[in-house]
């Protein structure tokens, strides 16, 4: 079953603690990656990894840069998972 | 039909002794932000590297090579006279041919071991090891020389902000030879051609003059990084299953020294536990390519982090795309 927006940003929290030590409630729509979360772009491929993993989507290179918020990251998996 | 003798190896194979060779000038990142804008604190950061050794005129591949090789003869407590084959893995020897193997072996007061040159760029270790561990159980040679050497500073674009930190110089040495126990694994290596793009030199040399810009080594860092975490972890795990070690059973883990973030991601990729020594002479030495692996291997075992006879699992990935990894007893 698809994930909910609900579900995404959560599922992303946990990532985003996983990696960079972020509290999981820092973690909302409108947060930067490098700038508000502590994910410089090298742990931006492993939040990227994980993502794909747990909510069966692929993101390819030439689009991880567009991700730059929470928001942008939950809108491409929402609109691209299996 | 006439019958031709088989040829007479050893059972099996080990490493029996290791040398590095590290140039003596030492770089420190100040004088690599004399040419790209960047920071002390974004190069550690993004790579683990303070510094890095850079050859001088006198330093040549050749002879980096002799120096990391007669000391891994001396670590493995034989001769010269007595090494069969000599394999070099390098991408920065600028004379194709003769193969710098031979003048090696040479140098090295060998009794004309064979000598030749491989090209598997940061995998070449692993590939070298690969073929010597072939030619003592197939008899061909009792002794073998795996050189891995590079002088990647003669391809390095000091201005290119995404490779002029990376790279270093070395050269580092093993000697394999006869063992009545298995001390090297099966080997899992590969190649990926369709991700050649990936790491590669800007122009053949055949188009050097044409274009004016001298060629160096270009990547794509972040398809790069995400390979070499993601898709070499799971090469290095059939590495050791292939082995039949379990990671509870590894004492070392010595990968290519590309990027301390790529090790720091594979550690936590493999879920190697705390008892496991990492690694990560990339601190020092900077990304030496064929060289990384025998250069860290052989400073683990001088500081006394890693001792021998301990189980190490090392693997190598690079610009191809290749790969290789296999588990061996430390010398
Ligand atoms: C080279 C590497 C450290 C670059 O890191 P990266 O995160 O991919 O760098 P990017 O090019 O995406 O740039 C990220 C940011 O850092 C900046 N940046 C890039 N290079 C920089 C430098 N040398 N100094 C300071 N800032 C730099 C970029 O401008 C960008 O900033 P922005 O987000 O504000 O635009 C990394 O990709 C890497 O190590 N990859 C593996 C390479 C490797 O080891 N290859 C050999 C394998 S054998």
């Amino acid at each position: 079953m698809a994930a909910t927006q609900e579900e995404i940003v959560a599922g992303l929290a946990d990532i985003v603690n996983e990696i960079a030590g972020i509290p999981v409630e820092d973690v909302q729509l409108d947060k930067s990656f490098t700038d508000d979360l502590d994910v410089d772009s090298l742990s931006m491929v492993e939040v990227v990894v994980a993502a794909e993993e747990r909510f069966d989507v692929k993101i390819p290179d030439e689009d991880v840069k567009n991700l730059k918020t929470v928001g942008d990251a939950t809108a491409y998996i929402l609109k691209n998972q299996g | 039909m006439a019958k031709i003798k088989p040829s007479k190896g050893s059972p099996y194979a080990r490493i029996l002794g290791v040398g590095g060779y590290r140039p003596t000038r030492v770089v420190p990142n100040e004088v690599i932000l004399e040419t790209i804008d960047s920071s002390d604190e974004w190069i550690r950061s993004r790579s683990g590297i303070e510094t890095r050794h850079w050859a001088n005129d006198e330093e040549t591949v050749a002879a980096m090579s002799v120096e990391a090789s007669g000391k891994a003869i001396a670590d493995a407590g034989i001769t010269a006279g007595q090494i069969g084959a000599v394999v070099v893995s390098t991408v920065s020897h600028f004379k194709q041919t003769p193969a710098v193997a031979t003048e090696i072996a040479d140098k090295l007061g060998t009794n004309k071991a064979a000598a030749f040159d491989i090209s598997a760029g940061c995998a070449g270790f692993g590939y070298g090891l690969t073929l010597a561990k072939g030619m003592v159980v197939e008899g061909s040679a009792e002794y073998v020389l795996v050189i891995g050497v590079e002088r990647l500073s003669d391809l390095t674009d000091l201005e290119d902000r995404a490779t002029a930190f990376l790279f270093g110089d070395g050269a580092g040495a093993v000697v394999v030879g006869p063992s009545a126990e298995p001390a090297i694994g099966p080997t899992v290596w590969g190649s990926e051609g369709d991700k050649s793009e990936t790491i590669k030199q800007t122009v053949p040399w055949t188009e050097y003059d044409s274009t004016g810009k001298f060629p160096a080594i270009t990547q794509e860092g972040q398809a790069v990084f995400r390979w070499a975490v993601f898709e070499m972890a799971k090469v290095a795990k059939e590495a050791l299953d292939a082995a039949g070690i379990t990671a509870d059973e590894l004492d070392v883990f010595i990968p290519h020294q590309a990027n301390e973030r790529i090790i720091d991601s594979m550690v936590k990729t493999l879920k190697l536990p705390q008892s496991v020594t990492v690694a990560r002479d990339v601190r020092t030495t900077g990304n030496t390519s064929a060289a990384s692996i025998p250069l860290a291997m052989e400073r683990l075992l001088a500081t006394g982090e890693a001792k021998s006879g301990d189980t190490a699992l090392v693997i190598g990935f690079g610009a191809g795309l290749v790969y290789a990894a296999t588990v061996v007893t430390l010398p």
